[in-house]
């Protein structure tokens, strides 16, 4: 067990707490920055996936983990930092201004997304948000002259600096690799500021806040705006990443999807956002390994336990039959959603804390420690 | 000016889907202050069991709707025990996620079990309209607009005239009071969603002959029914109803009047600008706690 001893307020604040952060972070590093050429181009390229979903996670962190302000409308920012991207670039704009300029877009939007949801709260602002997808939904697939409404919109590769990054190449991975690694440090950094200090205070009490002088209304928007932009950058690399975008990409479901990201990582640490991501990038994987491997090993199983040819066979076609359902990705969601609101609202980077501190305090390890208080009292509609 | 009377008649009938279903998210949201996100989906899964009754056992079409009510108000108890209750008094988000997860859930199990394809009910409201002068009203709607009528009324004095309608209203205002008062407050809880999933049971049938039943009728619907109950004020029975009909009367006067595209979008532009200049709703009581 290692005791951290600190002496000022800079030394609770501290990037990485003791000199183990830095040797593991590092290591981490080192592996990501020869992953590309070691792993499979498929794999890298779900990291890629992962990288950019996690981008989208920490932006929707830090307005509903820090912010403790929900939204299921974060497709419609990714779309609008797509949709940025692919229009600048028809007209030849280089990628460090359209980059920007899609961000700072999205923020804008963001922000006057943020003012009239000053008003809501809880349910409402949820109902909020997802109206305000379904109306970019619809303008997307509506304004043709800008958009090419629903039959999409072809994406170029990233062209830097007079040379072409095609989106299957390492240096595209780099790119988002980078991105990201600046997104959780720049939001790291906002959490240490007064201005993430705020964000924490009006998730834990908005009235609380209000009495002790922070201005709530503005420090809500500026959550909704940065929150906003660190989508509509995701939403650059995503363009990119799919090469075409059309409005039917940027749905509900979408918006559930990012929610999921968040909830199964844990919304309270960055960590939980890569590990999210790693979760909803992996699930193809996993059923498409359910549907071809799996069926094939459980009649086997079913063999060695002496089971003839001919029920092996049974056992494997409907093994197969069930794994190649469809809906079976909706059913898997719905299912890992209720489990974790359930038994594990820390989400995995909950679990791991746990764990590791399961280890630090043997045998002293209680429980309670991360007890959820329940709250029977409250009427939110009194607020 | 016949148009426009057409028009309004065919937005009231599509209206009163809307709260039917609004009314649902009312019941629950009055008892809990729970928004119950897998509303939509419950009135799917209802019009499966109805068509299962009716259309592959034969049952007679009234005996195969009560089959369906009463089966969906003991799943609507089931799901607000495995997953509704252990989270009980935890942030609302936490459970408007976990209803999120069962609606995924129960979409894809229905689209597993009934298939993909568009079903359908025979129903003695399926054929025939009703001609009022030039105007012209298929038996379908209207039985929507009565039964919308009726579940409203009979819902409304549940709740203002019988002690246990009393006691979900102080459930929801402050759980930990009611319980003191001696209000049994989770079996309170359990019996709302029963009424509930009954209620939109009773959407699914009522709706099969005008949309069919498929596993995504119940989101498509659902999101439609928000507005609806948000234009009413939450937490009011006669909101949702008048809600649902402004909502289903503004789409249908969209559709008609203004171009392609708006029809779609109308009720949720209403919706904001609803939240952002009245948020409590028309019907709704807007309480502030004083700091």
């Amino acid at each position: 067990m290692r005791f951290m001893f600190k002496t000022d307020y800079e030394d609770d604040i501290k990037l990485f707490p003791h000199g183990g952060y830095i040797v593991t972070y590092g290591v981490l590093l080192a592996f990501l920055a020869v992953a590309p050429f070691v792993l499979s181009s498929y794999l890298v390229s779900q990291m890629v996936f992962v990288f950019i979903y996690a981008t989208v996670g920490v932006g929707l962190m830090i307005l509903t983990g820090f912010t403790g302000q929900a939204s299921l409308g974060h497709a419609a920012f990714l779309a609008i930092g797509a949709y940025t991207a692919g229009y600048l670039q028809q007209y030849d704009v280089p990628f460090p201004v359209y980059f920007l300029v899609a961000g700072v877009l999205t923020g804008v939007v963001g922000a006057m997304v943020g003012f009239p949801a000053l008003r809501l709260q809880g349910i409402y602002l949820v109902i909020a948000t997802i109206s305000f997808a379904f109306i970019i939904e619809e303008i997307l697939a509506r304004w043709e002259s800008v958009t090419h409404g629903n039959e999409g919109m072809r994406v170029k590769a990233v062209q830097f600096f007079g040379s072409t990054v095609s989106r299957d190449s390492p240096s595209f991975y780099f790119l988002c690799l980078a991105v990201l690694a600046l997104a959780i440090l720049a939001t790291l950094n906002l959490l240490r500021s007064p201005t993430g200090r705020a964000f924490v205070a009006i998730r834990d009490s908005e009235t609380a806040a209000r009495s002790m002088g922070v201005n709530v209304s503005l420090y809500k928007v500026k959550s909704f705006a940065i929150s906003a932009a660190i989508t509509g950058f995701a939403g650059v690399l995503f363009a990119h990443k799919m090469s075409f975008i059309s409005p039917e990409m940027f749905t509900l479901q979408l918006s559930i999807e990012f929610i999921i990201v968040i909830l199964i990582g844990g919304a309270f640490s960055p960590h939980g956002a890569v590990l999210g991501a790693i979760f909803i990038v992996m699930i193809d994987p996993f059923l498409t390994y359910l549907k071809d491997d799996v069926p094939g090993m459980i009649a086997a199983v079913a063999a060695t336990f002496g089971a003839g040819a001919e029920t092996a066979a049974a056992v494997k076609s409907n093994v197969a039959a069930f794994a190649s359902a469809n809906g079976l990705k909706g059913a898997i969601y719905g299912v890992i959603i209720v489990l974790f609101v359930l038994f594990e609202p820390l989400g995995l980077y909950g679990r791991w804390l746990k764990i590791k501190l399961f280890f630090q305090l043997f045998p002293l390890y209680k429980r309670a420690t991360f007890k959820r208080q329940k709250i029977y009292v409250k009427s939110e509609r009194n607020r | 000016m016949l148009d426009f009377v057409q028009q309004l008649v065919s937005g009231i009938a599509l209206g009163c889907v809307y709260g039917l279903i609004a009314l649902g998210f009312v019941l629950v949201y009055k008892a809990t202050e729970v928004v119950n996100f897998a509303q939509g989906d419950l009135m799917m899964l209802g019009g499966f069991f109805a068509f299962t009754f009716i259309g592959i056992l034969g049952l007679n079409y009234w005996i195969g709707f009560a089959g369906a009510v009463v089966a969906m108000a003991l799943f609507g108890m089931a799901a607000e025990r495995v997953v509704v209750r252990p989270i009980l008094g935890y942030p609302q988000f936490s459970i408007i996620m976990a209803t999120i997860g069962l609606g995924f859930f129960l979409r894809s199990v229905a689209g597993m079990i009934w298939g993909t394809d568009d079903l359908k009910i025979e129903t003695p409201f399926s054929q025939g309209v009703l001609r009022i002068g030039s105007l012209v009203l298929a038996y379908d709607k209207l039985s929507v607009i009565a039964a919308t009528i009726i579940l409203c009324a009979m819902l409304y004095l549940f709740f203002n005239r019988t002690t246990l309608g009393t006691a979900m209203r102080a459930s929801s205002e402050n759980m930990l009071a009611a319980y003191y008062m001696g209000i049994p407050v989770k079996r309170v809880v359990s019996i709302v969603w029963a009424i509930s999933a009954a209620v939109a049971t009773a959407a699914g049938v009522l709706l099969a002959p005008i949309t069919f039943i498929h596993s995504n009728v119940g989101l498509v619907l659902g999101l439609k029914a928000f507005p609806a109950a948000v234009l009413g004020g939450f937490g009011s029975i006669p909101g949702a109803v008048v809600g649902g009909i402004l909502i289903g009367v503004i789409e249908s006067m969209a559709g008609f009047y203004l171009p392609q595209g708006w029809k779609d979008v109308a009720p949720y532009i209403v919706l904001l600008l609803v939240l952002l200049l009245k948020p409590e709703g028309l019907f709704g009581h807007h309480a502030r706690k004083k700091v």
